[in-house]
């Protein structure tokens, strides 16, 4: 078969790619290291300059992982979203998914003022925001889920998203007025998202629930390509509609949840990259898109990151701002071309 | 002839707040193999309802289904997917699926958990795409094809799925005299080599008279199933529209306008 050859290459280069941009990532950035510091660092060995080594160990690897993960994740949840939702258009942060995570998380870090002292140190570790924003998300997209239930209209799902997203900002500026000068600037960095900041210790509680919302995608491959054919067609097939719906709304909260908390809402990666990887690959076949929206999702996740901190470059730019410099034209284009996407 | 599906003094209808519908009570249907069975009724008459009560989709109000002398409400997802197969009236979404890939989803109930087709899987799905002639549309998308095609693409979805009862709601509906009439013989053809049931719902009613093993006509009164010669004779399809503008005319075997 001619596709299957064909894949095979393309799933060689991103791998190629995948590679080089993480290096790329790593090697980058505002202090310049030359390459063999940079490789005696990561294999252990002694570069020439010590802080050399630490940046590399302690902020551009760390980094350069957080930027996998995000990208995986909030690809995967928007693929597993657009399948569910019939809608080329879905995805974590349109839906209003991210901004749910945002409002749980704005509860937390503005609200625990109000929480008695011990209750607020629980509130406002890792655990804490990441319980916070899953349950935000979760919400919301059940919110989606009954609306979406009682109108057919996919347009209407997405301005409810819209809406939803309208109504988080407004609570938000109400918790911000009866919040102090340094919890508010706590949620407006964490607002703008940011993949440097993680500790060894947030990644690998990231890394722990990015991979159960990915083995629960793995878990929801065949659903996935029942649900092509449209909601009846899949009951007919022999699907579990319900549980599959269910494990389905679990991995996505799961996955914009935890990754929202810890990296902030990043806006498109999770609508633009499922698109990316359906135009290249030109399948709806999702153990493909299953594989190739990683691959999409970490490239470009770790291409926006390079961007953010251009080489020559005093300051680092926000990444919401990057993905979303990068995300919006592509929605446009998607909207304007509007084909069977 | 063996039977695949009957009916034992079954009641459709459904329940509301307002309280209880019914639509027809005491249904004693049987559904043989190798029959081509139509089901022909008037708009708002309650088709939809009868092929979701037994399809299994919707409970019935009393009595019971059964498929393969097992009541029908007994059966799990998985293995009812392996006996029954349907074709519906509803729009795909929006997707990528190729024809071949369209025919292909037919086999998941046979597949493992990844979705991988086996050589017989894929061996079946060939099978369905040239016994409804659309080999030549495997690698094409499945909204660059025309709606004959796609119906028939649709038709080998549910071949695919190597059920003994296919049932297709309304398959002819967006289609020319053309296009109706080669469905209906694929139909036929596909009764009469596979050795399946296919149960469908229609408005074509002369082409259904002229091409069916068995009709099931539903009006406000009764629900009666027999062979068209015995239908016509019996004057069932003189109480098919109650409109007196509309009248059968049994020698010919087709409606008139007067």
């Amino acid at each position: 078969m001619v596709n299957k050859t064909r894949n095979t290459i393309l799933f060689a280069v991103l791998a190629l790619s995948l590679l080089l941009m993480f290096f790329a990532s790593i090697s980058l950035g505002s202090v310049t290291i030359p390459l063999k510091d940079v490789l005696a660092s990561l294999t252990g060995g002694q570069a020439t300059k010590s802080t050399w080594e630490y940046i590399i160990i302690n902020y551009r690897l760390p980094k350069a992982i957080t930027a996998v993960l995000v990208g995986t994740g909030l690809s995967m949840s928007g693929l597993l979203m657009q399948t569910l939702f019939r809608n080329p258009l879905a995805g974590p942060y349109v839906l209003g998914l991210s901004s749910g995570a945002s409002l749980g998380v704005a509860f937390v870090i503005l609200g625990a003022g109000f929480l008695p002292s011990f209750l607020s140190v629980i509130a406002l570790s890792s655990y804490g925001i990441v319980l916070a924003s899953t349950l935000g998300s979760t919400l919301v997209l059940f919110l989606v889920l009954v609306v979406s239930q009682r109108l057919r209209d996919t347009m209407a799902i997405l301005i409810v998203g819209l809406m939803f997203g309208s109504f988080t900002t407004a609570i938000v500026s109400v918790l911000t007025y009866f919040s102090t000068a340094e919890q508010l600037q706590k949620f407006t960095f964490w607002s703008m998202g940011n993949l440097g900041n993680l500790s060894w210790t947030t990644i690998v509680i990231l890394t722990f629930c990015v991979t159960i919302g990915l083995l629960l995608s793995a878990k929801s491959i065949k659903p996935l390509n029942a649900l092509l054919l449209g909601e009846n067609y899949a009951k007919s097939m022999g699907l579990n509609f319900k549980q599959a719906r269910l494990i389905i709304i679990f991995a996505t909260s799961i996955l914009s949840g935890a990754i929202t908390a810890f990296a902030g809402p990043i806006a498109f990666v999770g609508l633009a990259v499922p698109h990316i990887a359906k135009l290249t690959f030109q399948t709806s076949n999702h153990t493909i898109l299953f594989w190739s929206t990683l691959f999409f999702g970490s490239i470009i996740m770790l291409f926006c990151d390079i961007v953010s901190q251009m080489p020559g470059f005093e300051v680092t730019l926000p990444i919401n701002a990057v993905t979303s410099i990068i995300g919006a034209p592509v929605v446009v284009w998607l909207l304007v071309r509007k084909r069977n996407i | 002839m063996k039977t695949i599906l009957s009916t034992s003094n079954l009641t459709i209808g459904y329940k509301s707040k307002k309280g209880v519908t019914t639509i027809a009570e005491n249904l004693n249907l049987n559904l043989a193999s190798g029959k081509l069975i139509t089901l022909i009724g008037a708009n708002g008459i309650g088709k939809s309802t009868l092929l979701r009560t037994i399809t299994g989709i919707q409970k019935p109000l009393s009595g019971n289904v059964y498929l393969n002398e097992r009541n029908i409400s007994d059966y799990q997802p998985l293995e009812l997917a392996q006996n029954l197969s349907l074709v519906l009236t509803e729009k795909l979404p929006p997707s990528n699926l190729s024809v071949f890939e369209l025919v292909a989803l037919g086999r998941q109930p046979y597949t493992n958990w990844v979705d991988k087709l086996s050589d017989e899987d894929i061996k079946k799905v060939h099978e369905a795409m040239s016994l409804t002639q659309i080999e030549h549309l495997a690698s094409k998308k499945h909204f660059q094809i025309s709606d004959g095609q796609l119906q028939k693409a649709l038709i080998a979805r549910a071949l695919a799925q190597d059920t003994p009862l296919i049932i297709l709601d309304e398959p002819t509906t967006h289609l020319d005299l053309l296009h109706k009439v080669s469905l209906f013989k694929l139909l036929k053809k596909l009764t009469q080599e596979t050795q399946k049931c296919i149960l469908f719902s229609t408005h074509d009613i002369d082409l259904a008279i002229q091409l069916s093993d068995e009709m099931i006509i539903m009006t406000p009164e009764n629900i009666v199933q027999d062979q068209p010669c015995n239908l016509i004779s019996n004057g069932s399809f003189s109480n098919l529209f109650k409109d007196e503008h509309i009248v059968f005319d049994a020698e010919k075997g087709k409606f008139i306008v007067s």
